[in-house]
């Protein structure tokens, strides 16, 4: 918990902020720039993404503190529920339309 | 509901009462349930990509400067927004006021080049009415946009009750909540920023 | 649009209920004045934030609801038992079905049980509210206002037809114009919001607001369901938040998400509806099986059977439910992969509901088992559910189902796992919970004719129907024709709503003679049962306990019992001030600008929309400027209470 390093100096948030520029502009470079096949840029800015997220929700929102492990259960869930959402999604109506051509 | 709340030097300050900590794991649920609607958004997008009916194209359009300008913008106000509790966690209500009124203008400056991009896609004819990718980019990135702007208002407000009553556990936790749900918009923006604009440049 | 639009004419029927709802308003008004009671209705009830009384009036909103979607359905019945009837034509028939299909749903079934959450669950885990209460507050009133604009529909500018499903394009604007279709949207989406918050409130509350000693694994199955529902809600919902917001942008702003034209698609809005539809159904199964272990296991006298089991098999059905959704449109024509996949996994779902049955199967086993009311409508739902069950795992093969899909097959499905799962259930929490909330038991004799007169007629209703299915009969048709065959067990099935019906005019009926004539109760602990909520005297005082009770194991009031302990001890114990939360006009002020926008929306008229958002937004803001902090009520206040309610002296 964050309680006795209030009057240090934020490093957390500096690196943090300096890892999703980071992120950013690598994921930039991989889409645009790079010559990665079209699958390997989707997996890797995909990669480079969930990265970001882990950035922003560990170093920035302080997930652990608090109710650290119901918060953090809430988010392990909710990303499950959100990859059924998507790729469900996109998998049940390709399939409807390859069948249907 | 407890009923004598005893300090503990330990923990920061929004985290002092029962009530405050009942808010906070609360609101980190509700941010579970925003991911499952933005992952809806998210999906009916993906699923309609292509689907462009007479209307020009994501790659026409899309351009990586301003795309890169609003991502930096929006990345460097989640940063001073975490900076602004960390400021409230040393007990300075300036240093708080200030990061947040930062967090504030960039938040605005979002919401400008956000619309200015907006209204340069319409004036190249592509509308949420246009066909079906069109309506899905606009909803996407529009209730991202709402989120932003309800944020916007909702962090003013909590300016003007931290200008009133300085640094208690109340308004300690409310500054902490909506810095939670700043960050938040931060990592929707990440996946807006790789799915829509990236993988729209790419295909 | 002209005034004969705005209202719907034209048809006896709706003149009658103009007529009567004029006239029980203009009742209503007068019985309030001409009492004086105004004050007290507003200051008790509209700005409560009790969950107890959140509870009741959830409760009592479900009954109303339950009998609009009973007249409902008795009308399909009128239509249906003899072939080529013009009592209801196509349009009429078909808005009847959606009226009565959504209202059962989401006005009914989820608010009947969220009604029983509000009552119980905070007595059962020793709380003295729930985490939010003001929240609370919010989302009954935006469950209330959601009701209520969908039910104007029926008066004011027509009802949607498309079915609670609301399949495009059937639910377009060019196959279903005007603002009925609307209705529904915006109905859904402002009582969405209400479910949503009670979904978080309620798990913060089981998660955080145990007393003490209430590990996890020590609390009672109906809290354990509530929990798990409330985790399937908060996933679920924002779904279906979703996929109305686009179908309203369709509508109303020209969009293109499941139109036929610009690249819409419509099947896209099956799979959105379906992704939130299913999940939902287990929303209202969960809490019917906790109710169940709950009587089950008082009226054997004996603790659950396979307590973990119980708890496992839950959290397998609340992950499992998000991913069988496609077996609701196994006929769209997905590839082999596709359907295969959604047929395992839904068979799957069938093995821990297995497990359950079991389990309250050997809570019985050697106990002694008491009948009553409460007791038969529990025991009848094994048997009952069963056989839904098992025609669900039929319709789980995805082959099969080309052959059973959208016939009377289904229809009898889904009614004998919602009827003998959640019906049985309410009724039956109703009986068991009721003396807790008022006081007085419900009259048994009434309640054996109502339960054997609904049971028996659901059979008649239900069961004829899976024949039918057999036979070919499609669902959603307003008649068929003289030489199909199928006006026998049409008609028996009539029979059994009729059936259906004088049972629950007789469970009313129960309510009424039972404040009048049911004797009084002298104890809190009416039935000897075994968890917290029994511990706490009848009426249960405002601030639920006095003193906050320590738990050492399951079912800690049977222990406590056992032990002779007493939960509060007026003469030894040392009682402390308690705080609690200041009651609010917010919460019913802001819903009804909800309400307002929402109307506005239905009709197309932007600037109400806008109007009634912003009021919407002001309330919120006066909302976070109240500082709120409650009162404490003092040690006197509560020994007075206590005095009162146990009857005895400090
Ligand atoms: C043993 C577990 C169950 C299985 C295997 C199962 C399976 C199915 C399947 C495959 C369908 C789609 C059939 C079709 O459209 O052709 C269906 C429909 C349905 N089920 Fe179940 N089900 C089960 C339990 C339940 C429960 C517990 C409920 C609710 C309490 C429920 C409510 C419904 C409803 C409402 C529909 C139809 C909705 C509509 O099309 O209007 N089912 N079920
Ligand atoms: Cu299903």
């Amino acid at each position: 918990m964050a309680g006795n390093n209030h009057n240090k100096f934020p490093w957390n948030h500096v690196l943090g902020f300096i890892f999703s520029i980071v992120l950013t502009l690598l994921a930039v470079w991989a889409a645009l720039y790079s010559s990665l096949s079209i699958t390997a840029i989707v997996w890797t800015i995909v990669t480079l993404a969930l990265l970001q997220a882990a950035v922003q929700l560990f170093m920035f929102m302080h997930i652990g503190e608090g109710e650290g492990k119901a918060q953090k259960g809430t988010i392990y869930f909710s990303a499950f529920i959100a990859v059924v959402i998507v790729a469900g999604s996109i998998w049940v109506m390709n399939a409807m339309m390859h069948s249907m051509m | 509901m407890g009923h004598t709340e005893t300090i503990d030097p330990n923990k920061p300050l929004e985290y002092q009462t029962e009530k405050s900590r009942l808010n906070i794991l609360g609101f980190w649920i509700f941010l579970g349930a925003e991911v499952a609607l933005f992952a809806t958004l998210f999906a009916t997008y993906f699923v309609l990509t292509g689907r462009l009916a007479d209307g020009p194209g994501p790659g026409e359009l899309f351009e990586i400067k301003g795309v890169l300008i609003e991502t930096f913008i929006l990345l460097t106000s989640s940063f001073t927004c975490g900076i602004a509790i960390h400021e409230m966690r040393r007990g300075s209500k300036k240093g708080l006021m200030i990061w947040f009124g930062l967090t504030l203008l960039l938040g605005l400056g979002f919401l400008y080049f956000e619309i200015e991009e907006f209204i340069h896609y319409v004036h190249e004819g592509a509308t949420i009415q246009t066909s079906a990718y069109w309506s899905s980019f606009f909803t996407l990135l529009g209730t991202h946009g709402a989120h932003v702007s309800l944020g916007i208002g909702w962090m003013i407000m909590i300016l003007i009750q931290v200008a009133r009553h300085g640094l208690n556990t109340t308004t300690t936790r409310k500054a902490f909540i909506i810095s939670l749900y700043w960050h938040f918009l931060d990592v929707v923006w990440i996946f807006i920023f790789t799915g829509v604009y990236l993988m729209g440049m790419v295909m | 649009m002209k005034l004969d639009e705005f209202f719907v004419t034209g048809d006896p029927l709706i003149y009658g209920a103009d007529v009567s709802i004029i006239l029980s308003m203009i009742g209503v008004v007068f019985v309030l004045t001409k009492y004086k009671k105004w004050g007290w209705l507003w200051k008790e009830w509209l700005t409560t934030v009790d969950h107890k009384k959140l509870g009741i009036m959830y409760i009592l909103s479900a009954v109303l609801m339950l009998f609009r979607g009973g007249v409902d359905a008795l009308l399909m019945r009128a239509q249906l038992t003899m072939p080529e009837t013009e009592f209801l034509d196509s349009t009429h028939y078909n808005e009847i079905f959606t009226t009565h299909g959504t209202i059962m749903i989401i006005f009914m079934a989820m608010p009947f049980l969220i009604g029983l959450m509000n009552v119980v669950v905070p007595l059962q885990i020793g709380a003295r509210d729930v985490a939010y209460p003001f929240l609370n507050a919010v989302s009954f009133w935006t469950f209330f206002m959601g009701a209520m604009l969908f039910n104007i529909s029926f008066v004011i500018g027509g009802s949607p037809g498309a079915g609670w499903t609301s399949y495009v394009p059937l639910a377009g604007n060019e196959l279903s114009p005007g603002p009925g279709q609307n209705y529904y949207l915006l109905g859904l989406q402002v009582a969405g919001i209400g479910t949503l918050l009670t979904g978080i409130n309620f798990l913060v509350t089981i998660l955080k607001m145990r007393a003490p000693g209430m590990t996890l694994m020590r609390m009672p199955m109906f809290t354990w369901s509530s929990a798990i529902t409330c985790i399937i809600i908060i996933f679920a919902f924002p779904v279906l938040t979703v996929a109305l917001a686009l179908m309203t942008l369709d509508r109303i702003f020209g969009t293109h998400f499941f139109t036929m034209v610009d690249g819409g698609m419509p099947m896209l809005w099956a799979n959105l509806f379906w992704l939130w539809g299913h999940p939902e159904v287990y929303i209202v199964i969960l809490p019917a099986f906790g109710i169940f272990s709950e009587v089950i296991s008082t009226f054997s006298r004996k603790n659950l059977f396979g307590y973990k089991a119980m708890v496992y098999s839950m959290v397998i059905i609340a992950a499992l439910s998000f991913v069988v959704w496609v077996h609701h449109f196994f006929t769209m024509g997905a590839d082999a992969s596709v359907n295969s996949f959604f047929s395992v996994t839904t068979m799957a779902i069938s093995i821990p509901t297995g497990v359950k049955v079991f389990n309250w199967l050997f809570t019985m086993y050697k106990g002694r088992i008491k009948i009553n009311t409460a007791m038969l409508w529990s025991l009848a739902f094994i048997p009952n559910f069963v056989i839904g069950g098992v025609t669900g795992v039929m319709l789980a093969m995805a082959a099969a189902d080309y052959q059973y899909h959208n016939t009377y097959f289904l229809v009898a499905h889904f009614h004998y796992v919602l009827i003998s799962g959640t019906v049985f259930a309410c009724f039956s929490g109703l009986y068991y919970w009721y003396p807790k909330l008022f006081n007085h038991k419900l009259n048994e004799t009434l309640g054996k004719w109502s339960f054997w007169l609904f049971m028996i007629g659901f059979n008649v209703c239900f069961f004829p129907m899976y024949f039918l299915g057999f036979a070919g009969m499609p669902r959603r048709v307003h008649t068929y024709a003289e030489g199909s065959g199928w006006f026998e067990l049409n008609a028996v099935a009539s029979v059994g709503g009729v059936m259906m019906g004088i049972g629950f005019v007789i469970l009313v009926y129960n309510i009424y003679y039972s404040i009048r004539y049911e004797p009084r109760l002298t104890t809190g602990d009416p039935w000897d049962a075994r968890n917290l909520e029994w511990a706490t005297p009848s009426p249960v005082p405002y601030y639920n306990f006095a003193k906050i009770p320590e738990v050492r194991g399951l079912d800690e009031f049977w222990r406590m019992k056992k032990e002779g302990k007493k939960d509060l001890d007026l003469k030894k114990d040392k009682l402390e001030p308690i705080h609690m939360p200041d009651y609010s006009g917010v919460p019913v002020i802001m819903s009804t600008f909800l309400f307002i926008s929402g109307f506005g929306l239905v009709f197309e008229w932007i600037w109400m929309g806008v109007a009634g958002a912003i009021g919407v937004v002001i309330t919120m803001i006066m909302r976070s400027f109240d500082p709120d902090e409650g009162y404490h009520v003092e040690v006197e206040e509560i020994k007075e209470i206590e005095e009162h309610v146990r009857r005895e002296e400090a």
